[in-house]
């Protein structure tokens, strides 16, 4: 018998859908929703009537910095036919997509709706790269965290500077996560990059053969992610492949109650374990090197789940620099803590390995259009339950986890998914 | 019960005449900065001004070569990056801060847990002056 809390019914995933990920120019927030949403609507297998759906909830980060748009709910809801029906906005920096579906799945094992609209969206290329700094750092503590001149990545920097301090990890771990998540990705059609590292590499070879200047040479990828040229820093220790990118993007979910969620699908995707945390900001914690607010999320999820780490066959974690890969795989319970960096050295994470994680590519090689990154999530677990990942599926999977995390964990939030046929 | 307000205001204020200030509680003693209205150990409405010494040790850090427009309007860049860390302060609590008096450009040199003293950082002029804060190394 379970210790946990219960949801008072069970909800399930009926459908399921995302844009492509990447620089977009001439789409607004609006569009990329569309797009995700027209996505979603052909993966319910036995189609559905846009009249049954009685909530939208949408997860957005920053569309008023980004595209100077605020309120943007009913407009989404609008664009896709909703109105006037509910429709609410939630954010939380990057957790905003786990927390959305969070508010979905309440919504829904409350009583108080049988069929919710669960979207992301995020528009952020617009913007150049020095405001988008300026708009990230603005979700952490702007009176006291990151008014001396913390990014966001010299936020997670300090992470891992503290977890090479703690229990040595070498930067060639972090490396090694960006290397298998851009060797995933490359098998993403919907990813940002389409491309492995070795591919990378072998590109920027042949475009300076081309170009008639000299020619770089790498003995294998890691000597590509230690090339100040290549990948230089940004916030030592972290390199521009530690770093996920800038992204616009949109994802979509169709929730429906478990009694009725095989009116829409004989393989519905049931959501067994949902939890959330919150914490101070980075500088108050007494330990840089985990997330409490992910470790109380997981609890929460795993107790009404009732299931454990080792169960998860496959996770998408929140991989928004690489080291956040590490204390996520951490925290979750997956290995031990200190224990991640030789997790990811012997492959254990990689698509064969014994715990898959971000199969999809993760945010660093799909993307982070941080409102819509946590749905995206959601999306590859839904496909990789259900056997259509395509060329990247992982064999034997049952028992799916996503972790999402808002800024360097002010907000940790964690849901965990099982296919029953 | 104390009438006095404590604000970021309040604070940025007593920065501006060179007192770096936390707040303390008046029922269990804890210590806070940022300066908390209400402790969250013991739940008290009754907290006081203090000031702090300044004085702490390096936490963990970063050298960061690509900054938020201030910074770089301050003349950091790529080639010129600049150290920021976690400072615990002697009092007990952690704040972040510039780290200055190490070398940024290898920060494989800088140790975590040497000492450090506050130094108040200010940049720009009038309306567009910017105040934060700063840790110099103590040799
Ligand atoms: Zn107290």
């Amino acid at each position: 018998m379970s210790k946990g809390k219960k949801l008072g019914r069970e909800v399930a995933i009926v459908g399921s859908g995302m844009s492509k990920f990447g620089v977009f120019p001439e789409m607004t927030t609006r569009d990329l929703f569309v797009e995700a949403y027209k996505d979603m609507t052909h993966s319910v297998d036995k189609g559905f009537d846009p009249e049954d759906i009685e909530a939208t909830y949408i997860s957005n980060f920053s569309s008023d910095i980004f595209e100077g748009q605020c309120h943007t709910a009913p407009i989404m809801a609008d664009w896709v036919g909703q109105i006037p029906k509910p429709a609410t906005r939630i954010e939380n920096a990057c957790a905003s997509g786990g927390i959305t579906l969070r508010q979905g799945l309440i919504a829904i094992a409350s009583g108080v709706c049988d069929v919710v609209l669960v979207g992301g969206t995020e528009k952020m290329t617009n913007l150049p790269t020095e405001n988008v700094t300026d708009a990230l750092a603005a979700a952490g503590d702007t009176l006291y965290e990151v008014n001396c001149g913390l990014t966001f990545p010299g936020l997670y920097a300090t992470m891992a500077t503290a977890h090479m301090h703690k229990y040595g990890t070498k930067p060639e771990s972090l490396m090694r996560v960006g290397i298998k998540n851009h060797e995933n990705g490359a098998l993403n059609p919907k990813g940002q990059f389409n491309v492995s590292i070795a591919a990378l590499m072998k590109s920027k070879q042949e475009k300076a053969l081309n170009k008639g200047t000299p020619v770089p040479e790498w003995e294998d990828e890691l000597a590509f992610m230690k090339d100040n040229a290549a990948n230089p820093v940004i916030a030592w220790p972290l390199r521009l492949f530690d770093c996920s990118p800038v992204s616009d993007g949109a994802g979509c979910i169709l929730l429906a109650a478990g009694e009725i969620a095989r009116n829409f699908t004989d393989n519905p995707i049931y959501i067994i374990g949902t939890g959330q945390g919150s914490d101070h900001a980075l500088p108050e914690r007494k330990d840089l090197t985990s997330l409490t607010a992910v470790k109380v999320a997981a609890k929460q999820a795993y107790e009404m789940a009732d299931v454990t780490p080792d169960e998860i066959d496959i996770a998408e974690v929140h991989d928004c620099f690489t080291i956040a890969e590490i204390l996520a795989i951490e925290d979750l319970g997956f290995f031990p803590a200190g224990k991640g960096p030789k997790a990811i050295d012997e492959g254990l994470t990689r698509r064969d390995g014994s715990k898959p994680v971000n199969a999809s590519g993760g945010l660093k090689s799909k993307g982070h259009p941080i409102g819509a990154s946590g749905i995206g999530q959601v999306v590859e677990i839904w496909n990789q339950l259900r056997g259509e990942a395509g060329p990247r599926q992982v064999q034997n999977v049952r028992v799916g986890l996503t972790h999402n995390v808002g800024t360097t964990g002010g907000s940790g939030v964690v849901h965990i998914y099982e296919r029953r046929n | 019960m104390s009438k006095e307000s404590f604000t970021s205001a309040e604070f940025y204020k007593y920065l501006k005449n060179e007192k770096f200030m936390g707040t303390c509680c008046n029922e269990c003693q804890e210590v806070y900065l940022p300066p908390r209205p209400i402790c969250i150990k013991c739940s008290s409405f009754d907290m006081s001004w203090t000031e702090l010494s300044g004085k702490g040790k390096l936490v963990s850090f970063t050298s960061i070569t690509v900054g938020p427009s201030f910074m770089s309007e301050a003349g950091f860049d790529r080639k010129n990056p600049y150290c920021v860390g976690i400072v615990a302060l002697k009092e007990g609590p952690q704040v972040s801060g510039q780290i200055l008096g190490v070398n940024s450009k290898e920060p494989e040199t800088i140790k975590i847990g040497i000492p450090l003293s506050l130094k108040i950082m200010e940049h720009g002029q009038g309306n567009n002056k910017k105040t934060w804060l700063g840790f110099n190394k103590e040799e």
